[in-house]
């Protein structure tokens, strides 16, 4: 039993080993300025992380196999170096390996929340609600209306709640269901939760960041790759969360310029 | 340390059977009734998995009676979208709760603890009868959720705010639904509260003469640390479930700011913080995992030990490793807000304690290999969980690295690398401690061995079944495959629908073979075969030196006094190979505790 269990154990590791290794179900392509810096953490942490996994498992393994069969007379032997030895491998090993894991990664995430967003960023409002997403750009005036809670109404298609009657700033706000944006152009990202909690993930651009009532959340991205992307919610929002979903459009500067014109007509 | 002259018999043995065997002051009788519990507990959590997974992988098909459930949660046999997530919220809030909570850390410890300390029985006796019953009437709360109009709240079992306090209009369950399962587990933290009380106190006050501290076994010390973390982790869980209750019916906003738009109206709430939720309950909720886990820490090294004939590397260092993580794990809990809004620079305030903590644990499992390096492992089912334990947590704790780190949090946030994740380190690690003292601890408890044949089928089947199901969900996790979904109609997740399939069809075979461990508990209770011995493992700690089953008192007549540590095996010039602690024989290993 003890042998069977070693080869389980040592068949598992790499039978679980085998679909990271072929890819066999990778992460989405990356379309983002910043991703890089994602996946790259994210490939020297397997890394790392796999060769704890076999070595540990395999280890487990041998052990297993080897002390569960003791003849009469063996005696108990101390692993060399004793606790002390493999208490100053866990500081020296894992703290480094965490130290570095804890600043690279630091790095990543610095370049994605620490940074200001450009000041000649597109600058688009996306709201969340049960059960789908609107954005909204400011228009020519590059100015967002004010959002009036009471007014807000889906019969009426009014999803920001804009009062163009008597804000300025409102007249030239364009209110879409999908977010365009253009390539390689940084675009600021201002969230506002309209009732509960949601999120933003699209994984081709390495973005998720929750929605929170009460509280605007802004985030800023480049998108590198022209195409047709799928914007999902990740925070448990209804029971139609699983179908709360938007499209995310990457656009040529010109095309995106095209559809803005386009957009603005249909207000 | 306690003068036992100081301390009366804190309760006569009972004479009726109300007394004896329903509300008992039997510490031993308690931890049973807790067993049972979390074993009823654990049939209602794994038959609701088994209804979402196969709802994941064939969502179209009707399950037949599924209707009896829930005529609206399932027309025509089939689930609805909100009555998967409402299954899937009352499957988390129970495993996590009444099984990983209660079996581990309340059955055998309120069993144990007290033995392996040489105490009579807690010194709050009737505090403790209280905490089961307070427990079982909390599970009771939590079950009649079912039964309310929507039935139970679709929430996830962390029921974040605002969806949580913002009532019916929020959705299927979001009525009565919340306000059950903010008082169930408002109740069971006043019965964690009891509970933890009463094990800090045995283990500071109750030890016998010659037990210091240092000759504790390892799962007391497990249980001890586990206690102190309940007593504070649950101190903030319980009042934010009030307050939480009290958005419900008392027209309060702690936890809903103002301006909140449902169906085109302006909900009648102003001034309350979402954030002000998730931070109460991580704060609880990240102690919680090792709550779950640290009681299996002990109680699997405590088998290891018995079954390798030998101690740990060291002692002190697994106590202080034990330690290490559950003090560390207060400063660890926003690695769950990384992306909740939280500020960016507090994220990685909270990124490099996690990373730390993988440092103790690190500890724990090469003092565990080392150990088993030149050891005379036996193996029989017990010791076969406890690897398999090791297993599962190393697994676990790897894919930790990943979730610690806030720019790879930023893919595989709410996706199914999670649900992996805790899966292995918290659900089955747990679950495999939890077997391992139910094969270990069985014929103490019961008088009859447990089927050593069924109990190692139980497990090969249980250990590769657990990695059939919960390997793929990392997979699922890094291909952006988000969790709480009751269906996968996105493009890119389509794909990943076979996947699915394989894994309900693993999670049912798995869930089957829990049935072998099932029969073989109930028919070795009545029919198995009779323990040999008081000590049929030849191990060393007090357990194991009373009567089988303990009377009454534990003990008898004459209460033990320890001479020795707790694991003095293969000592040089030892008449046997185990030295028990209450044993007078004047032979010492060199590593002994002075």
């Amino acid at each position: 039993m003890a042998k069977m269990f070693a080869v389980v154990i040592v068949l598992i590791a790499i039978a679980s080993a085998v679909p990271i290794v072929m890819h066999m179900w990778p992460m989405p392509q990356d379309i983002s300025a910043h991703g890089h810096l994602i996946d790259e953490q994210f490939a020297d942490t397997m890394l790392e992380a796999g060769i704890s996994f076999l070595a540990s498992q395999i280890l487990l393994a041998f052990f297993v196999w080897r002390f569960s069969a003791p003849k009469t007379g063996d005696k108990i032997k101390s692993f060399p170096g004793g606790a002390v030895g493999l208490v100053v491998a866990a500081f020296l090993l894992v703290g480094t390996e965490v130290l570095a894991l804890g600043l690279m990664g630091s790095k990543a995430w610095a370049a994605v929340y620490f940074t200001a967003p450009a000041a000649d960023a597109v600058n688009i409002q996306a709201q969340a609600g049960q059960f789908a997403f609107y954005f909204r750009y400011p228009g020519p005036d590059g100015t967002f209306g004010p959002i009036h809670a009471d007014q807000i109404s889906e019969a009426n298609a009014n999803f920001f709640g804009l009062d163009t009657t008597h804000d300025q700033d409102s007249k030239d706000d364009i209110v879409t269901a999908e977010l365009a944006i253009p390539v390689n152009k940084e675009v600021h990202l201002i969230m506002h939760a309209k009732d509960v909690g949601h999120s933003f993930y699209v994984p081709e651009l390495r973005v998720q960041q929750d929605f929170v009532p009460g509280l605007d959340v802004s985030i800023h991205f480049t998108a590198t790759k022209i195409g047709r992307y799928e914007i999902v919610c990740t925070q448990l929002c209804g029971l139609g969360h699983y179908n709360m979903k938007a499209y995310l459009e990457v656009k040529s500067q010109e095309d995106y310029d095209a559809w803005i014109k386009q957009q603005a007509a249909l207000q | 340390m306690h003068d036992l002259s100081a301390h009366a018999v804190p309760h006569g043995a009972p004479t009726s059977f109300i007394r004896k065997h329903v509300f008992s002051l039997d510490h031993k009788v308690i931890g049973k009734q807790y067993y049972a519990l979390a074993l009823v507990a654990a049939v209602v959590g794994m038959f609701l998995s088994w209804l979402m997974r196969i709802h994941l992988g064939w969502g179209s098909l009707a399950i037949p009676g599924l209707h009896l459930l829930s005529s609206s949660g399932a027309p025509g046999d089939v689930m609805t979208p909100e009555y998967y997530l409402q299954l899937m919220t009352m499957h988390g809030t129970i495993m996590v709760f009444f099984v990983l909570t209660t079996a581990p850390f309340a059955a055998f410890g309120n069993f144990f603890l007290p033995i392996q300390t040489g105490a009579e029985d807690m010194p709050f006796p009737h505090f403790n009868m209280m905490s089961f019953w307070v427990t079982f009437v909390a599970f009771l709360v939590m079950i009649a959720a079912f039964f309310v109009p929507d039935g139970p709240t679709l929430g996830g079992w962390t029921q974040y705010a605002p969806l949580s306090a913002i009532g019916q209009v929020g959705g299927p369950g979001q009525g009565w639904g919340v306000v059950c399962w903010a008082a169930s587990i408002a109740i069971f933290c006043i019965g964690q509260l009891l509970g933890s009380l009463n094990f800090i106190t045995t283990t500071l006050d109750m030890r016998c003469k010659g037990m210091s501290l240092m000759r504790l076994p390892l799962s007391a010390w497990g249980w001890f640390i586990t206690s102190v973390m309940g007593l504070t982790a649950f101190a903030v869980l319980m009042p934010a479930c009030i307050l939480l209750i009290l958005d419900h019916v008392a027209g309060t906003s702690f936890f809903v700011p103002s301006n909140l738009v449902i169906g085109d109206h302006v909900l009648p709430h102003t001034g309350g913080s979402t954030l002000l939720w998730q931070h109460l309950f991580w704060f609880f909720g990240h102690p919680e995992v090792y709550i779950a886990i640290v009681p299996g820490l002990g109680i699997v090294s405590h088998v290891l030990i018995t079954n390798m004939r030998r101690p740990m590397l060291s002692h002190r260092v697994l106590i202080y490793s034990m330690g290490a993580l559950a003090a560390l794990s207060y400063m660890v809990y926003g690695h769950h807000m990384f992306v909740s809004g939280m500020n960016p620079v507090s994220s990685l305030a909270f990124s490099f304690p996690t990373l730390v903590i993988t440092i103790p644990s690190t500890i724990v499992v090469l003092i565990w290999l080392g150990s088993l390096y030149g050891s005379k492992l036996r193996i029989n089912a017990a010791s076969l969980f406890s690897l398999g334990f090791i297993s599962m947590f190393i697994s676990g704790g790897v894919s930790g690295f990943f979730l610690a780190q806030p720019s790879i949090d930023i893919m595989l946030h709410a996706t199914y690398f999670v649900v992996g994740h805790f899966h292995l380190v918290m659900g089955v690690a747990a679950m495999f401690g939890i077997f391992a003292g139910t094969y270990f601890w069985f014929p103490k408890m019961t008088g009859r061995m447990m089927n050593e044949g069924l109990g190692k089928a139980h497990f090969i089947l249980s250990f590769i079944g657990a990695y059939c199901i919960f390997m793929p969900f990392h997979y699922l996790g890094i291909a952006g495959n988000v969790r709480r979904y009751q269906a996968f109609t996105d493009d890119y997740l389509i794909p990943l629908v076979p996947v699915h399939k394989f894994i309900t069809v693993a999670a049912l075979l798995t869930g089957f073979a829990q049935l072998i461990f099932v029969s073989n508990l109930i028919y070795s209770r009545f029919r198995g075969e009779l323990a040999p011995s008081d000590n049929p493992w030849q191990g060393t700690s007090l357990e194991w030196s009373t009567a089988t089953p303990p009377p009454h008192n534990n003990f008898g007549d004459t209460m033990p006094v320890v001479y020795h540590d707790p694991y003095q095996y293969s000592v040089e010039g030892a008449s046997t190979d185990f030295i028990m602690q209450t044993s007078t024989e004047n032979v010492h290993s060199p590593d002994e505790e002075k």
